[in-house]
């Protein structure tokens, strides 16, 4: 009964809200049935096929074409990431495949050649072709062979293609995915830089990072527990000096695909917004948008207007992937400071909390370093207002830590046996079981590397001369050799 | 050595009666008991297991060196020779030229051969290619079982083959470890060519097979096949199925058996 009324009440609603909705609603495009713009006029052209991030310019046509697309399938041993190499299966010898760029109510007489060097036999489904399978039963091709099909572009919008031969899910983990542009009619607003990015994930016996050739595997993959999280098939392939430019100023278009075989991606730029987003790869966008989601086998359009110079870090935000498996891209924009837009750092001070106490002493014993002219006592001096900001909280100010929690440093045989150990502790921290005075401690204290090395050398100054500690210094230098011979642990920079 | 010795006999062989190298006899083959077992392409709807009768299968795959000879007894199966409707433009592409394989591809196995030519082969020696329920039997077996299809690390060792590209040197023609039966190359060399090879592809004009496009891409393969993750045996199917009579692959070779004709 309720919701009867609630019903009438919509029905209601809209006899009424017509008039709004009409204005309101962004016009609806006819999808495959205004598609069709009769047959195709002039010489048939030839697709200009592009790797990636490259994208082919703008057809340019207003008419209807016939476009012939020739792909070739090859399988190609290639990085991964550094020194491990994979067998992946490419349309075009790149992952993700060649970008094609029609327009709409083009005919596109595709051309699907397997390399004779090609173990397996390979097809193709366009997410763009309207037909059954999308392509894929009528370019069923065996290895050295060339098939042929030709279909009408219906539908305007960015597609997903990819390989459809069993097991699918294999051959879109080696890398069998691309995309295809389906430009409006009218085409697309021009930008000045269009860049193709594709996400996917990888699967290998080896652990991530593992050196060597690295063969498919295919437990992994059923438990959708990737190896790697990848754009454009490989770890460094859009960074360093692979990394995407662009200068202040431009509006930038990415078409980004996401070629699974298993994984969503939460596409972001850290530090840029999106203007513009079309979900999905369809026609109304979205705007001011800060991470589009992009399913396995689909696709969107993101645009954004660069401002400020710098690096722009592309991600899946399920951010474990993109600092541990690798869905990590780079946009460099080089151009003119803008601090009116965005100042960079503009202070870095101690901040203490409730431990606040008088630093002065660590100002003076850091000026004096720098004369060379510090003293054991400016150090300790130094060394004690930092310990009271750091340190006490678990080893408490008398340095007698907490019973079987934390260790004590007074009279700690266990710090006095090697005083220099205690810059890798405080370096890199300690976990696990330590005997400190005949009792055994077993618990987790953290890496203080964020402590520059003065103020390691001096805190440790003061632990070795306070609570009937019986002396020594350590040097800034000391802690330096420390410091730079110490592997900083995976993802620790991160 | 061996290997020039070899080229030299098929010259003299060529030279004397075309049947002397057809009467040689085979070299042993090994005995394959049969049975019933579970396949990966059932015969019928709700039937999912086949069954093979006894035969004796070749303990190794085909060599360039042993079609070099059936070639010189054959000549109308010459690469320069062949009628184009039983061999496409690879065939026997890869030697140096119409007769020999050179020494270097001798011991390898015998690729870029069509169907057609495979059987040819087969029957010159009074045998016949396996039907693939016939090698997906024997192709069951591990080194110490009949049957390690559940073995994961089996399954993995298989699918490292896919982990190196086609253009590497294909392994010497027996050169890989015996199976359970004695049969070597099984895994890990090439694709082999099935006698029903016509059953499992179906070809333009079969209008009365139903769905025309059947195993030939994602959805229907998925729903038909069972054992969906043996991805090993999949790709097998998947491959003989992309393949016309006429074409031939650098990774596709051929065996022979011989044993009772399979049951229609």
């Amino acid at each position: 009964m309720k919701n009867w009324i609630a019903i009438s009440a919509a029905l209601l609603l809209v006899a009424c809200g017509q008039q709004a909705a009409t204005t309101s609603a962004p016009a609806e495009t006819g999808g495959s049935r205004s598609g069709d713009f009769g047959p195709p006029q002039g010489e048939p052209v030839k697709a200009v096929l592009t790797s990636p991030p490259l994208v082919p310019p703008p057809t340019g046509r207003t008419a209807p074409a016939k476009v012939i697309v020739e792909l070739e399938v090859q399988e190609v041993e290639r990085e991964i990431a550094e020194g491990v190499k994979y067998t992946f299966w490419t349309f075009g010898g790149t992952v993700p495949g060649s970008f094609i760029r029609v327009r709409q109510g083009d005919t596109v007489e595709f051309h699907l050649k397997n390399h004779p060097g090609s173990k397996m036999p390979h097809n193709i489904d366009l997410h763009g072709v309207t037909g059954p399978g999308g392509g894929a039963a009528s370019s069923f091709t065996a290895p050295g062979h060339a098939t042929q099909f030709t279909f009408k572009a219906l539908n305007q919008g960015i597609y997903v293609y990819h390989c459809a031969t069993a097991p699918v899910g294999m051959h879109v983990a080696n890398g069998m995915y691309g995309l295809i542009l389906v430009e409006p009619p009218e085409g697309l607003a021009p930008v000045d830089h269009e860049f193709y990015v594709m996400q996917g994930d990888f699967y290998t016996v080896g652990k991530y990072r593992e050196k060597g050739v690295q063969a498919f595997d295919m437990q992994k993959a059923i438990d959708e527990n990737p190896t790697y999280v990848l754009f454009n098939g490989a770890e460094t392939a859009l960074t360093g000096p692979n990394s995407l430019k662009a200068k202040t100023g431009q509006r930038i278009r990415l078409f980004v695909g996401n070629g699974g075989p298993n994984l969503v991606s939460s596409f972001h730029v850290i530090g840029e917004i999106f203007d513009k987003v079309q979900p999905e790869g369809g026609t109304h966008p979205q705007e001011n948008v800060q991470t589009t989601l992009i399913p396995a086998g689909g696709a969107a359009i993101v645009e954004f207007h660069t401002e400020v110079p710098g690096n722009y870090i592309m991600v899946d935000h399920s951010i474990f992937r993109a600092f541990n498996k690798g869905a990590l891209a780079i946009m460099e924009v080089s151009g003119d400071a803008r601090a009116d837009i965005y100042s960079g750092k503009q202070a870095d001070e101690s901040y203490l909390s409730d431990k606040v106490g008088d630093l002065a002493p660590v100002a003076a014993a850091a000026e004096a370093k720098a004369a060379g002219k510090l003293t054991k006592e400016q150090q300790i001096a130094a060394g004690g207002a930092l310990f009271k900001g750091t340190c006490s909280v678990c080893h408490q100010d008398s340095g007698q830590g907490i019973p079987d929690v934390f260790p004590p440093l007074a009279k700690s045989d266990y710090l006095l046996k090697d005083p220099k150990h205690a810059i890798d502790v405080a370096l890199n921290g300690l976990t696990g079981k330590v005997t400190v005075n005949g009792k055994t401690y077993n618990s987790v204290m953290p890496p203080m590397s964020q402590l520059n090395d003065d103020e390691i050398a001096n805190i440790l100054t003061y632990v070795l001369n306070s609570w009937g500690n019986d002396g020594g210094a350590i040097s800034k230098e000391d802690v330096q050799k420390v410091r730079a011979n110490t592997k900083r642990a995976e993802g620790a920079a991160h | 050595m061996r290997h020039a010795a070899q080229v030299v006999c098929l010259v003299v062989a060529a030279a004397c009666a075309h049947t002397a190298w057809a009467a040689q006899p085979a070299a042993p083959r090994a005995a394959i008991p049969g049975g019933t077992f579970a396949t990966i392409l059932p015969p019928a709807e709700k039937l999912k297991e086949a069954t093979v009768r006894a035969f004796q299968m070749d303990r190794r795959t085909v060599s360039n060196a042993d079609f070099a000879r059936f070639v010189a007894d054959r000549p109308e199966w010459r690469r320069d020779r062949v009628a184009p409707i039983f061999a496409d433009a690879g065939y026997l592409r890869h030697w140096p030229n119409a007769t020999t394989p050179g020494e270097n591809l001798a011991a390898q196995p015998a690729t870029q051969v069509s169907w057609f030519a495979a059987k040819a082969y087969c029957e010159a020696r009074g045998a016949r290619l396996p039907t693939w329920y016939e090698w997906e039997f024997v192709a069951a077996a591990s080194a110490t079982v009949p049957d390690a299809r559940d073995d994961p690390q089996w399954r993995q060792a298989i699918l490292e083959w896919y982990a190196r590209p086609a253009s590497a040197t294909l392994p010497d023609s027996g050169s890989t470890a015996p199976n359970f039966y004695g049969v070597r190359d099984v895994h890990g060399v090439v694709w082999e060519w099935v006698l029903d090879l016509g059953s499992m592809m179906v070809s333009a004009d079969n209008r009365e097979q139903g769905d025309p496009d059947e195993k030939r891409f994602c959805g229907s393969g998925a729903l038909t096949m069972e054992q969906k993750d043996n991805y090993a045996m999949l790709m097998r199917i998947a491959t003989l199925s992309s393949m016309q009579a006429n074409y031939t692959s650098g990774t596709m070779g051929f065996r022979c058996v011989t044993g009772p004709e399979p049951r229609p």
